[in-house]
């Protein structure tokens, strides 16, 4: 078994009342080209600063080799990282630069002394060791007879040459590259992808990346770290990610991919778009899932003889295939081929078992904290909404006073009584109005279903999420109001004490 | 007749004519006083009693070791503090800044004035009694009040610039606190610190009114030589002014003040 270089145990970061990373594990392999991945503010480069030491845990271990390092500095740490814009320093030239850290370095050497006993001493390195190293390092990443360079007359590919050669000087366990081929327009960054895979097989330290861009990972790493709001998603190959995506974010992130609401109908059956489709994984009859097909796993063929038949309304050539997208009754599939077809056209669809993935849904309500006001409304997730209090107790009303006098004739004032509020998903409208609702968010993520699309509306204050599914198309980042209907708002008493 | 278009050249007029009037004729008239006798006859005798007469080479000296000795007192002083400020994510340092800066716009007599008054009500404790006559030690406590804020915002400016990532960056490649702060901190906040210099040294060598007011007239600097000799000799007078025209330069010149052009660009307010 590969030995585990680092090892993250149950690592949690607030940066003031921010939590941006929740309780993350997962180890990484001596020699790894691991890759952290997710959208921005998923907390992926605050894990590789806690890793380098620029960050503390809030609560949590980072071991390396087996040994507790969460509150070492970073310069006792034998990691060293590619900065995101560099951070070269502007007072040095290319070569000083390259020399900085290994002007700090002290080695400890062994001497013999007249009489044959041994002592040591810690020793800065010589100028001819800094000199032949630098002169490597510069080798490695092609910049050979750049030394007397100023780092303000390079070119973006050439710091980033540097920045890397500054870090693999230093010989370090783990090298750390936060996003560091952002700043380098597409071919240049396909061709230091290349160029640092080449590296990492050379070197043979480990690599810890960190990218938001799904090709890069795909194409760079050995593990995929996949995180989303300060959680790890999925840990795996990059082919394992693909393939077997864990959840509809992963699936919807890695790659394109056709996400339905499906019911499991038997053994190793699926019913989604109308149809039942044979299938791999093993769910309890009768549940809900996410289907994920990917575009690439849909045939087509002749009308009489697909599962599904449906009208292209779509084809776009994308260089080695055509994205096709046809309508289905009401829903909307988008396939990947080679093959065109026209416009118009009636086709059939047929997928393989191996291309259906199941999934269980990570949402299938929405749950929340709530507190009723002495308006008989209740109040949750930054905002007000009306609700029928009577159904907290049964053939209860509300008399002219706003009081509510249960079956038993009793008055209970429901002022601040704590409640769980339980919405369901297909039981919330938004609008761009922002006083037309109860509450008001942004949208933080879409994901198309065929027919609909499920959004999440986070709130600003309470970070409230709320799961819906709706037809209209919203943007990410809208900020929109909440509406839920006065009968849909499900409430429940908190602690039975307050039942009496 | 061609009727002469306005061009954007012609914005410099005013200035041109302020430069001819009150910079280029000025000079000239010092350098024709500083070298002509009484009597309008070109001569060296200027020259050759300044650097003849010891009180008056001591006085440049003395003018000298109260400037360094007030710019190196508010280099030690303003750079923690420019450091914190620049670093530190208060929300409300720029509040913090002011109350440096503050100072600056209220009248520079009166605030000497408030401190002679100070310096008076310690000194009535007799165990205080020394700085009665301790005159040198209260002109350069009355010049670093002065002069310190000139010293801490170009510093602050300039720390403010200095991307946070290259400290993260010294401390990954194994830079200690210390290394960190001489061989990243201290370089690049050279250009504030030059220009703080220069906005310093230059004034308390000259700034009299300082001297005179703290000092119990007891303390000459040069500037104060050469309001005397105007009352009395232009002619001396312009060669003192000449003599200081010449530190300054040298001065400016040792701390590279005319090479670093470019860096320092930003750095003064």
């Amino acid at each position: 078994m590969a030995e585990h270089i680092i090892e993250l145990q149950n690592v949690t970061k607030y940066y003031d009342d921010n939590l941006v990373i929740d309780n993350v594990s997962f180890y990484v392999n001596k020699g790894e080209f691991i890759t952290f991945l997710g959208p921005s503010g998923c907390g992926k480069t605050t894990t590789l600063r806690m890793i380098a030491g620029f960050d503390l845990p809030t609560s949590g271990k980072i071991l390396l080799n087996g040994k507790d390092i969460s509150l070492l500095p970073p310069n006792k740490r034998p990691v060293n990282t590619v900065f995101q814009r560099y951070a070269l320093f502007p007072h040095l030239n290319v070569y000083e630069n390259i020399a900085f850290g290994l002007k700090c370095k002290r080695v400890v050497n062994t001497y013999e002394n007249d009489k044959g006993e041994k002592y040591s001493k810690k020793e800065k390195l010589s100028k001819a060791e800094i000199e032949k190293k630098v002169k490597k390092a510069l080798a490695l990443v092609d910049l050979e007879g750049f030394e007397k360079r100023s780092i303000s007359t390079l070119s973006g590919g050439q710091q980033q040459r540097v920045a890397i050669a500054r870090a693999i000087v230093n010989e370090p366990e783990i090298l750390l590259l936060d996003e560091p081929l952002g700043a380098l327009d597409l071919k240049m960054r396909k061709e230091m992808q290349l160029e640092l895979k080449a590296m990492h097989k050379r070197l043979g330290i480990t690599f810890i990346y960190v990218t938001h861009d799904q090709e890069e990972a795909l194409t760079m790493s050995d593990t995929i770290v996949v995180m989303a709001d300060g959680v790890v998603q999925q840990i795996g190959t990059p082919t394992g990610i693909y393939n077997e995506p864990a959840n509809t974010f992963v699936a919807d992130f890695i790659g394109e991919s056709n996400i339905f609401n499906g019911t499991v109908v038997g053994d190793k059956k699926v019913k989604f778009c109308g149809k039942t489709f044979a299938c791999l994984d093993e769910f309890e009859n009768g549940e809900p899932v996410d289907v994920v097909v990917r575009p690439e796993d849909i045939r087509m063929c002749p009308p009489e003889a697909g599962a599904l038949v449906g009208e292209v309304i779509s084809v776009v050539f994308k260089g080695i295939h055509y994205e096709i997208t046809v309508q289905v009754g009401k829903y909307e599939l988008v396939i990947n081929s080679t093959e065109s077809r026209n416009v118009g056209e009636k086709i059939g669809m047929t997928i393989a078992p191996d291309g259906i993935h199941l999934m269980k849904p990570k949402y299938t309500t929405n749950i929340f904290d709530g507190v009723i006001t002495k308006r008989n409304t209740v109040k949750f997730a930054d905002g007000e909404f009306d609700c029928d209090v009577t159904q907290l107790y049964p053939g209860s009303h509300i008399d002219e006073e706003d009081y509510l006098i249960t079956a038993s004739g009793e008055k209970i004032d429901l002022t601040d009584v704590p409640v769980k509020v339980e919405v369901g998903l297909n039981d919330i409208t938004i609008s761009d109005d922002a006083e037309a609702g109860g509450t008001v968010g942004r949208i933080i993520s879409i994901i198309y279903k065929g027919d609909h699309y499920r959004l999440i509306v986070r709130t600003e204050e309470e970070e409230e999420d709320f799961v819906f599914a709706t037809d209209d198309l919203w943007n990410e980042n809208d900020i929109v109001s909440v509406m839920i209907p006065k009968e849909k708002i499900k409430l429940t008493l908190k602690n039975s004490e307050e039942k009496k | 007749m061609k009727i002469p278009r306005f061009s954007r050249k012609m914005l410099c007029i005013p200035y041109a004519v302020f430069l001819i009037f009150f910079v280029i004729l000025p000079m000239l008239v010092i350098l024709f006083y500083a070298f002509t006798d009484k009597n309008m006859h070109v001569s060296f005798s200027n020259f050759i009693r300044f650097f003849s007469d010891p009180t008056k080479l001591s006085t440049i000296v003395y003018s000298l070791v109260i400037a360094l000795i007030t710019t190196v007192a508010c280099l030690i002083i303003a750079y923690p503090v420019a450091y914190i400020l620049a670093r530190s994510k208060l929300k409300k340092k720029f509040v913090i800044v002011m109350l440096f800066v503050l100072p600056m716009w209220i009248n520079f007599v009166l605030r000497v004035n408030a401190l002679r008054e100070i310096f008076n009500l310690i000194a009535i404790s007799p165990a205080m009694e020394w700085l009665t006559s301790a005159n040198y030690f209260k002109t350069i406590v009355g010049m670093v009040y002065d002069f310190l804020p000139f010293m801490i915002l170009p510093l602050y400016t300039t720390m403010l610039k200095i991307d946070g990532s290259l400290y993260e960056a010294s401390a990954d490649l194994g830079g200690s606190a210390f290394t960190t702060f001489t061989r990243v901190t201290i370089p690049l906040s050279m250009p504030g610190i030059l220009s703080g210099i220069t906005m310093v040294f230059l004034p308390s060598m000259t700034n009299y009114v300082v001297s005179d007011m703290l000092g119990n007239a007891k303390v000459t600097i040069i500037g104060k030589f050469i309001y005397e000799y105007f009352g009395t000799d232009w002619h001396m007078g312009s060669m003192v002014a000449l003599v200081l025209l010449a530190v300054v330069f040298l001065s400016t010149w040792l701390s590279g003040g005319f090479q670093s052009e470019e860096n320092v660009r930003g750095a003064n307010l």
